[in-house]
């Protein structure tokens, strides 16, 4: 015996700040169908019922990050919500901290970047780099361990769910961190900890961090966002105790 | 990492980086090698010495409950612990200041955790307003557990200061009868209830983010230790709730029964304790 489908109503926060357009919600109606997911209900809803519907995306598979945004009040990835875990009334906003473009579509990348700067996230090496030699050999451990932590998106999604960063935005907030914690790792980067403490070691890096946890429970990739800070932490407080 | 900055798409002269919308805490153009300031290490310090002073305050909480409860076992006992600590054992007879010196510790600790944690409440309203719509949005259980811990935490820079200092005050007042009676006739029940739901929710609520915070007992799945810090966090809670209740309840019952006698001390009814052996 077949059911008929679910018609599910998506409130989105839509908003222009180039247009002047005030936050307001609007309900749009779209048919259920097996398997879908958000992505999918927002392109239908782009296509048929408000072709100035604003989202961004690019992989649809939970790579990209582009398509993160608050769903039913959680940050979470768009291409990876099924329509099915939710109710028949979905809301959706855009995620919080980020600069708004519109409607769903933040710029998150604006502000990885201004991160990435203030953190110095890449290999610091005094040695010349010689784009033409063989890497040095890592043992797999450690490249499992690096790229463990590299798997971070840049979705944004711990940002929005850190309690911490909402009050106080100059905190650097877990991704940050995470990075850190990925360098700290790498053999290539010459940094030591006193230079990492000059990075995080105060209440805008990993001091500011109160545990609440919301990163690493919104995190779409499941990064070990928790065990990372906390010992990020205790290597800080080492350097501090010096 | 220069692959996560190219993969923004945006150019490298944005005119308003490094920091979108934000401070840094160190402006880009000192954080160049060689040309950064060495920041300060108290906030390692400050950080250390709150986990610290927190844990304390939480081991001295468990200790006291078992000290005040020994009430349940007989007037006696208690008598005895209370007067254990006013180190006749020591000194050859009671020594009251022995307690106001304890108490004096534990009250100056009790400050200086207030004073470190104070540094992570809402600074202002807007910052207030946004924690609380953000807990209400996310509905995630340790952002909600953190407010009740804010919360307990603000209740006790009263509830436990009023507490503390009747103790800092007047230690000879500590003993079976001394205790109900100002508990009951000095009508300092009411006071005591709010404390005790207080400090022992604040207490396993510190200690579950403590573990979780300098990433203690993480074992090899770290996911499956935090579900049982979480069942440790609340074992804890209720045991000392349920304690705590008891033992008020014994205090309030005596203060009834000997109300009409308040004011009169305690005489242990079996010579044989440590006080008055000595």
């Amino acid at each position: 015996m077949s059911t008929s489908p679910r018609i599910l109503t998506l409130r989105v926060l839509r908003s222009s700040p180039v247009e002047g357009e005030a936050p307001h919600w609007e309900d749009f109606r779209v048919e259920e169908a097996e398997g879908m997911t958000l992505f999918l209900a927002l392109t239908e809803v782009r296509e048929r019922l408000a072709p100035s519907l604003q989202f961004d995306f690019v992989c649809r598979a939970g790579i990209c990050g582009s398509c993160g945004m608050l769903i039913d009040g959680k940050p979470g990835l768009a291409c990876c919500a099924l329509t099915r875990d939710h109710g028949t009334t979905i809301t959706l906003a855009p995620l919080p901290v980020f600069e708004l473009i519109g409607d769903l579509s933040v710029n998150t990348g604006k502000w990885m970047r201004g991160t990435a700067e203030r953190l110095e996230t890449w290999i610091h090496s005094a040695a010349k780099p010689d784009l033409t030699a063989v890497e040095p050999r890592m043992e797999p451990e450690l490249a499992e361990a690096i790229y463990e932590l590299d798997r971070c998106i840049e979705c944004g999604c711990c940002v929005a769910g850190c309690g911490t960063l909402r009050m106080r935005e100059e905190f650097v907030g877990a991704i940050g961190l995470n990075k850190i914690a990925r360098f700290r790792l790498d053999p290539r980067d010459e940094r030591s900890d006193e230079d990492f403490y000059d990075l995080i070691g105060d209440d805008t890096g990993v001091f500011g961090c109160m545990s609440l946890l919301g990163c690493h429970d919104v995190c779409p990739k499941g990064l070990p966002l928790q065990t990372q800070i906390a010992f990020l932490r205790r290597k800080m407080v080492a350097v501090g105790l010096k | 990492m220069t692959g996560s900055i190219e993969q923004t798409g945006l150019p490298a002269d944005i005119p308003d980086l490094p920091a979108p919308g934000r401070a840094a805490a160190i402006p880009v153009s000192a954080t160049r090698a060689g040309a950064r300031l060495r920041k300060s290490r108290w906030p390692a310090r400050l950080d250390l010495l709150q986990s610290v002073s927190g844990l304390f305050l939480a081991l001295f909480l468990v200790a006291h409950m078992f000290f005040v409860s020994s009430i349940l076992i007989s007037k006696d006992a208690f008598h005895t612990v209370a007067r254990f600590f006013e180190a006749a054992w020591l000194f050859g007879k009671p020594q009251p200041w022995v307690v106001s010196v304890v108490v004096g510790v534990v009250f100056t600790v009790f400050v200086l955790h207030a004073w470190l944690a104070m540094r992570k409440f809402p600074a202002s309203f807007r910052q207030y307003r946004v924690f609380s719509e953000h807990k209400a949005q996310l509905r995630h259980s340790d952002t909600g557990l953190w407010w009740i811990q804010l919360w307990t935490g603000f209740a006790l820079f009263f509830l436990g200061s009023v507490h503390l200092y009747g103790m800092l005050t007047q230690p000879e007042l500590i003993g079976p009868y001394e205790s109900a009676d100002r508990i009951w006739t000095g009508t300092m029940w009411p006071l005591y209830l709010l404390l005790l739901f207080a400090v022992e929710i604040h207490g396993s609520l510190g200690l579950y983010r403590l573990a979780l915070k300098w990433g203690a007992f993480e074992g090899r799945d770290p996911v499956h230790t935090r579900r049982r810090l979480r069942v440790a966090k609340t074992c804890f809670s209720v045991f000392f709730l349920g304690l705590g209740l008891v033992t008020l309840l014994a205090y309030v019952q005596l203060g009834i029964a000997h109300a009409d006698q308040a004011g009169q001390r305690y005489a242990p009814s079996v010579v044989g304790n440590v006080a008055v052996r000595n």
